[in-house]
């Protein structure tokens, strides 16, 4: 992804149009490898969600518009397919699962009838043969009694369950990557961690590359190979897990790393970053977060710091990094 | 499913006494002289009274409402007081051209409604949507007698293609149905749309978009299936109200249903005849509501029936 800037139209209180666009994103960009499990974290409302949507092109336009930029995958600009060549991909080179499992599964068809849709939009399969697959995708995911689960509804099956199944049609095809859009949120944590080393195992097995978009950094620190952090619609910094996880060089890395709990961090309360995140129509010409940075110098308010890659493949954009 | 349908058929028979014990009292209280109707404006006091006596009219409410539903358990409704035939022939003799009328207006209903919400939902806030919205409100505020006759005036009168009125070809019911479904549509078509937006906003559209799907097949196929509910159960009302409420339609196309039977009951007085038709009306709704909640858990598996 390069320089992917991505505006809404702007509403006033009761939900008219006041013809003003708000930049969410601002030039996003990152890299993910073949195979490679990418973290993108940022707090809620940094634009995490829309950078996730933006790859399938999925986000609702109107109001969304994409000012610049490209998504090139395999070598292709997503952003430049027509409908119909961008319908081949979604579901099918790159799957996609959501954060509510709850409601992202439709009532009124078996889960079994759902999985196979996707085989039915991609693939030259007969009947029995797809079947065939169905039964072998929810083995994958870890589904016992297969047979009798493809004939039930979501609304019978559990929240862990139907993430499963969520995961079983987006890689029914096998995709090269799969974005992950907070897939654990929703559940319970020995649910989520199940469905974590679920999809690591599944990355391993199929060698496909992995998007997980998280805003817990106990999650990326134990799944992913990268991290990308977000703050107010950009990319702050980016780096493999360990040197980023041991030496944080933008101070709002910093301060999220410093409010995780620790166990060997004895009593007395947690560090908190202060103040709030920008919203995407008012923030400010310089860095966003300077109201919040304890490292803020003058130049900060004046001029975005550029996003410049040290070595280590360590990129962060800040004028006075933590040291 | 067993025990559910035998307490919905008791149900049933329990809404249908009450519907026969309040038009019997209604009817008892106006102010008309059934006998004195029979017998004619010549007639003299000793006739009025012998068939008074005759037709148990001179008997305590209470002891005529039981005769009634004595004759009603062994099948008999009665006989008209003015065509002297019975009640039950009088209403089955009718009840096909009914019936048809309605499977007619159900369908162009259906067809204009879900067609026009469709596109309105899909079109949301856009001109056609809006045009869509005006036109459903002008169906549902139409009276019926001025959409019958502006369809009869054009399609019969100056294109010729249908016949002015009446019964019996295919031909004939297709004016009286659509003007039945332009009104119907409209209300069809609102409710639609209202339950359309809401069901594509939901995230399982999101996740068939993600999965490939065509926005034709999202709409058609993952959206219609959880928008027609409250449509299923509106269909299951229109069988009853259909059923005798067709008056105007069949009046402006000389259509002999029912409606038209209860109109000049009404306007006779002819007692027997309009609690038949009472009667008919109230066990076709009965039987509209549950045939529709059988049919709503195929339309969605949560809805289970207890």
């Amino acid at each position: 992804m390069e320089d992917l800037t991505v505006s809404f139209a702007g509403r006033d209180e009761p939900g008219r149009r006041t013809g003003q666009r708000a930049n969410v994103l601002e030039g996003v960009g990152f890299t993910l490898a073949i195979g490679a499990i990418v973290g993108l974290v940022g707090e809620s409302g940094c634009g995490k969600s829309v950078t996730a949507m933006s790859i399938l092109r999925l986000l609702p336009s109107p109001p969304s518009r994409v000012e610049r930029g490209r998504v090139l995958f395999e070598g292709v600009d997503l952003l430049t397919l027509d409908e119909g060549a961008m319908r081949d991909m979604r579901g099918n080179r790159v799957g996609m699962i959501f954060q509510e499992p709850m409601t992202s599964l439709n009532p009124t068809f078996t889960v079994g009838w759902q999985i196979d849709e996707a085989l039915r939009l991609h693939t030259p399969l007969g009947r029995k043969e797809r079947h065939q697959r169905c039964l072998e995708l929810l083995r994958l995911v870890g589904i016992g009694a297969p047979e009798r689960r493809l004939a039930q509804y979501p609304h019978e099956l559990s929240g862990g369950l139907r993430q499963r199944i969520m995961i079983a049609m987006a890689l029914a095809c096998e995709p090269r990557l799969l974005v992950a859009d907070e897939p654990t949120t929703a559940l319970d944590v020995t649910i989520q961690a199940q469905i974590l080393d679920l999809l690591a195992g599944i990355r391993e097995r199929l060698g496909m590359a992995i998007l997980l978009i998280t805003h817990d950094l106990g999650v990326v620190a134990e799944y992913c190979d990268e991290v990308v952090v977000m703050y107010a619609g950009r990319v702050i910094e980016t780096a493999p897990v360990r040197p980023l996880f041991a030496n944080p060089r933008h101070p709002y890395t910093a301060g999220l790393l410093a409010s995780m709990p620790k166990l060997d961090g004895g009593r007395g309360m947690l560090p908190t970053i202060p103040g709030m995140v920008p919203s995407p129509g008012s923030r400010p010409v310089g860095c966003p977060f300077t109201d919040r940075c304890p490292n803020a110098l003058p130049r900060c308010r004046t001029e975005m710091p550029p996003l410049e890659i040290g070595p280590d493949r360590h990129a962060f954009a800040c004028w006075n990094p933590v040291r | 499913m067993a025990g559910y349908l035998l307490r919905r058929i008791i149900q049933a028979l329990l809404i249908l006494l009450g519907v026969t014990a309040i038009t019997f009292i209604l009817l008892y209280l106006l102010p008309a002289d059934p006998a004195r109707q029979i017998a004619g404006r010549s007639a003299t006091a000793a006739t009025v009274q012998s068939i008074r006596q005759q037709l148990g009219l001179d008997l305590p409410l209470w002891q005529q409402y039981l005769r009634y539903l004595g004759n009603l358990v062994q099948g008999d409704m009665g006989r008209s007081y003015i065509q002297r035939t019975e009640v039950a022939s009088l209403v089955w003799s009718r009840l096909p051209a009914t019936l048809l009328l309605m499977a007619g207006a159900i369908v162009c209903e259906l067809v204009i409604g879900l067609g026009a919400g469709i596109i309105a939902a899909v079109r949301r806030g856009r001109p056609t949507d809006t045009a869509i919205m005006v036109a459903s409100f002008l169906g549902v505020s139409a009276p019926q007698f001025v959409v019958g006759i502006l369809l009869l005036y054009v399609f019969a009168v100056q294109l010729g293609w249908f016949p002015i009125g009446g019964y019996g070809t295919f031909a004939h019911l297709v004016l009286p149905s659509l003007t039945l479904g332009i009104l119907g549509g409209g209300w069809y078509s609102r409710m639609t749309r209202s339950s359309m937006v809401d069901v594509l906003r939901q995230d399982y559209i999101r996740t068939a978009r993600a999965k490939g799907a065509t926005g034709g097949r999202i709409v058609l196929v993952h959206a219609l299936r959880n928008a027609v509910l409250p449509l299923i159960a509106m269909i299951g009302l229109d069988v009853g109200i259909f059923m005798s409420g067709a008056v105007v339609v069949e009046s402006v196309f000389g259509w002999p249903g029912i409606g038209q039977l209860t109109w000049q009951a009404i306007q006779q007085v002819d007692i027997p005849v309009i609690m038949g038709v009472t009667l008919t009306a109230a066990l076709f709704i009965v039987l509209g509501n549950l045939l529709a909640d059988l049919i709503a858990p195929l339309a969605d598996p949560r809805i289970k029936l207890r």
